[in-house]
């Protein structure tokens, strides 16, 4: 007996999207007790699928044809208010981002009592008391004193324990969760990912997971979806769908995934050290008046490395860690406190105007977000030239060099003249290095330069940096939080917790053979690892 | 921006406000070419009502003066004096709040000390005293109104550059070598014009108000024939013709509220955030 069952379900997209249908022929059961995971990238139309059953689709936006059967009732044909009286009570959702879906303002306890009165539940004591349990449920630390804090004086994993109680409030028979670990730490993920599993078996609730991770999937699924573009490439039991793959859709995302051992290693240690990071230090202030404390964060506590020539050197750590700042410490973005960063024989850290300008060239980043990385309003031509034409390169030849970066990093000549928005983040990304290297650097700090693509567009994007630093003679400091991805690039791997480096030394040592327990925490924590396991006994075979 | 122009004219309240300022602007360019002669000269006898007397079709004023070539020319000078001082504003306001938003810190605390030193007197009142130490010319009302305009402006820049510097494009910029005004004028600036644009097409219309509050006072210009200036004028008369401040209000009331849809169309066809929920 099924409890959801959605029919060869289709949903419009507004005249002038890429394509006429968010989904189509979406069919799929959902039993009680089941965890179904909606595996796919981004624009596949994962999220628009979960959002049809809670009828929270965007404006403009409709489902066309089939039906979703919720206890017998088609919920598509079902007014507002009806739909307002089935969301929450028998399907809860959860975000993935906590900080936004919490309102600032209101404190948890008052939050959660909320879904009660909007339902006309209960009394307002009884309110707050099932609230306690409820965060008490979620093994959120120190419940009675949670429970009148506001969302902002949570850690990002606390504040999703709160959306699950939130959603679990009136014992919902579904619960949706969108991506909903996609923005924590990998130890916080496990820990909620374990949450939701536990939660599941003790209340018999089925869960619809959205998530684009293979890893997450292999943990938690009993049944997993795989979407492409809209519509549903291969359905099955867990295993059949990723160690028996029959759709090359499926296959091409599964083979993306990098593994936590692979990457070809070099030894370095030999070559000139073309960077040394010596007892950096940097201690951010914040609050403080006549009656409080300040409060004092140790961002980098005396950090010291070498970089040696042609080498990368992966930073990884939990968000907080510090990674972030040093990166942005060593090209001064930041103002270290103390410490020396020593590059060809000049402290950079002590740099000032024309000097620094004149010695920055030399190392040089590529950011994150390939989304607010690039001026809106500027040509691609524009952002490629501007940074050779302060530097007193002619306008004429910062601009032919701008082409030949469009080639090198895999890009037509002719995007010159576009504007970044006409391009897809993997692409913007591409410009994102093509900028960094104008200036012809020896070092690139990495900063999560892959963290915000799909699986494989991540994987050209390290194949491209890869490549071009082979080519170009480049040494690299590649900060991520996905250990992953650190032991397909890096030769060396420098562990970061509050502020300090607790490791550092070749990436397969300090993957196979962890010497600090909190780099072994790390690297229990990723998903998926018997899955790995299992997955190299099918390969072998 | 193609696609800016065409959620503006979606906006039907827009339109409607843009058509009556280029109607109001044709008559304030064209307007004097075709009736030359001196709004002051006196053309025929006082009071005389609208369409009473042909040839002075609104009628005429306390001493005989033609309504509506007063209309006509005082069109000319509301809408320079809007658009002058708000200018004046702009280049007074935008380079402080782009100073203060970009280097923070003493920077940004001593200059919006400064801000808020014009923002705590009424503006209205600052006006008039301004006034009364400078002679009352054209160029010291528009002045006048440029000081006083200018705070908010400031605030806005201000805020939207706070946002923008932390952009890691900016960031890039500053590793790329860029010096800090290239930056603040080629990567901040450009991305902070929208609601700039539409901050300023609401303050032409406070100007426009302003001066012909001040006019009403007789503190404009007692050699330009304003709005303002004829309101006031008529100000004694209200109850025996009404009409002689009834037609300048109109004009003001027309032309500010075709600023004011003008710059709430733009509002909704610049704002992203508006954008994304229409798309």
């Amino acid at each position: 007996m099924s409890l959801l069952q959605i029919k060869d379900l289709a949903i419009a997209l507004p005249k002038g999207a890429d394509r006429p249908h968010a989904v189509e022929q979406i069919d799929f059961d959902l039993a009680p007790g089941e965890i179904l995971c909606i595996v796919g990238e981004s624009g596949s139309g994962k999220s628009m699928s979960a959002n049809a059953v809670m009828g929270l689709l965007p404006e403009g936006v409709r489902p066309v044809k089939g039906e979703i059967v919720f206890d017998g009732t088609d919920i598509l044909g079902q007014t507002e208010d009806q739909m307002r009286a089935v969301r929450g009570r028998d399907i809860g959702m959860i975000f993935q981002e906590p900080l936004s879906a919490l309102n600032p303002l209101m404190r948890v306890g008052a939050q959660i009592a909320e879904v009660f009165e909007a339902h006309g539940l209960l009394s307002p004591g009884e309110r707050q008391k099932r609230a306690l349990e409820l965060l008490r449920e979620v093994q959120l630390p120190d419940p009675e004193k949670a429970i009148r804090a506001y969302p902002f004086q949570l850690s990002g994993g606390q504040r999703q324990r709160v959306m699950i109680a939130m959603a679990l409030a009136l014992e919902p028979r579904i619960l949706i969760a969108d991506e909903p670990t996609t923005a924590l730490d990998v130890t916080t993920q496990a820990q909620i990912l374990k949450l939701i599993e536990d939660l599941r078996q003790k209340r018999g609730m089925a869960v619809i997971f959205i998530t684009h991770d293979f890893g997450v999937v292999a943990d938690i699924a009993d049944r997993v979806i795989v979407m492409e573009k809209g519509l549903i490439v291969e359905q099955g039991s867990v295993d059949d769908v990723l160690l028996r793959s029959k759709h090359p859709y499926t296959q091409k995302l599964v083979r993306a995934i990098p593994g936590i051992v692979a990457g070809e290693k070099h030894d370095f240690s030999e070559a000139p050290v073309i960077l040394k990071v010596d007892g950096l230090t940097k201690v951010f202030t914040t609050g403080g008046g006549f009656f409080s404390k300040p409060r004092v964060v140790r961002a980098l506590d005396d950090v010291s490395f070498d970089l040696y020539t042609g080498e990368t050197i992966g930073i990884v750590g939990e968000s907080g860690s510090g990674k972030s700042t040093c990166g942005r410490a060593l090209v001064r973005l930041l103002e270290p406190d103390s410490g020396t960063v020593e590059m060809a024989g000049v402290d950079m850290a002590k740099l000032r105007g024309a000097d620094l300008r004149a010695n920055r060239r030399k190392i040089q980043m590529i950011f994150q977000d390939p989304f607010s990385s690039l001026n809106p309003r500027a040509r691609v031509g524009r952002i490629l030239s501007e940074g050779q034409i302060a530097y007193g390169t002619p306008r004429r030849e910062a601009l032919a060099r701008a082409r030949e970066l469009l080639s090198l990093v895999g890009l037509d000549a002719s995007a010159v003249d576009r504007f970044p928005h006409e391009f897809s983040g993997g692409q913007r990304q591409r410009i994102g290095i093509a900028r960094a290297l104008a200036l012809d650097p020896d070092i690139i700090i990495a900063d999560e330069a892959v963290s915000a693509l799909d699986v494989s567009i991540q994987a050209q994007v390290l194949d491209l940096l890869a490549d071009l630093k082979e080519r170009l003679n480049l040494s690299m400091l590649f900060i991520t939080h996905d250990l992953r991805v650190a032991a397909q690039v890096c030769d060396r791997i420098m562990v970061m917790q509050h502020g300090k480096v607790v490791e550092i030394g070749p990436a397969d040592r300090v993957l196979m053979a962890p010497e600090h327990p909190y780099t072994r925490s790390l690297l229990d924590a990723v998903p998926g690892k018997e899955y790995e396991e299992a997955l190299k006994k099918v390969v072998g075979q | 921006m193609i696609k800016a122009w065409k959620r503006f004219a979606q906006n039907h309240g827009a339109v409607i406000g843009l058509i009556i300022l280029l109607l109001v602007v044709l008559v304030a360019v064209l307007g004097p070419m075709f009736f030359p002669q001196s709004p002051w000269r006196m053309v025929n006898r006082p009071f005389l009502p609208p369409f009473a007397v042909d040839g002075v079709p609104l009628g005429t004023d306390a001493v005989g003066r033609d309504v509506l070539i007063g209309l006509i020319h005082g069109a000319r000078v509301s809408l320079m004096v809007g658009l002058v001082s708000t200018v004046v504003a702009l280049l007074i306001g935008v380079p402080i709040g782009a100073l203060a938003g970009f280097f923070g810190g003493w920077v940004d605390d001593a200059l919006m000390r400064f801000t808020e030193f014009f923002q705590t007197i009424p503006s209205f009142a600052l006006a008039i005293v301004l006034l009364a130490i400078f002679q009352p010319s054209l160029f010291y009302i528009i002045l006048t109104i440029a000081i006083v305009s200018w705070p908010p402006v400031a605030r806005l820049v201000r805020g939207e550059v706070l946002s923008l510097r932390t952009r890691e494009y900016v960031e890039a910029a500053i590793l790329s070598g860029q010096t800090n005004l290239q930056i603040i004028l080629r990567q901040v600036l450009p991305n902070a014009l929208p609601p700039i644009i539409v901050l300023a097409s609401l303050m032409v219309a406070t100007a426009i108000l302003l001066e012909s509050s001040l006019s009403f006072l007789g503190l404009g210009d007692p050699n330009v024939m304003s709005w303002g200036y004829m309101i006031g004028a008529a100000r004694t008369v209200l109850r025996t013709a009404w009409w002689l401040s009834f037609i300048p209000g109109i004009a003001i009331l027309l032309t500010v509220l075709a600023l004011n849809l003008i710059g709430e169309g733009l509002n909704d066809a610049l704002n992203p955030r508006l954008t994304r929920r229409s798309e």
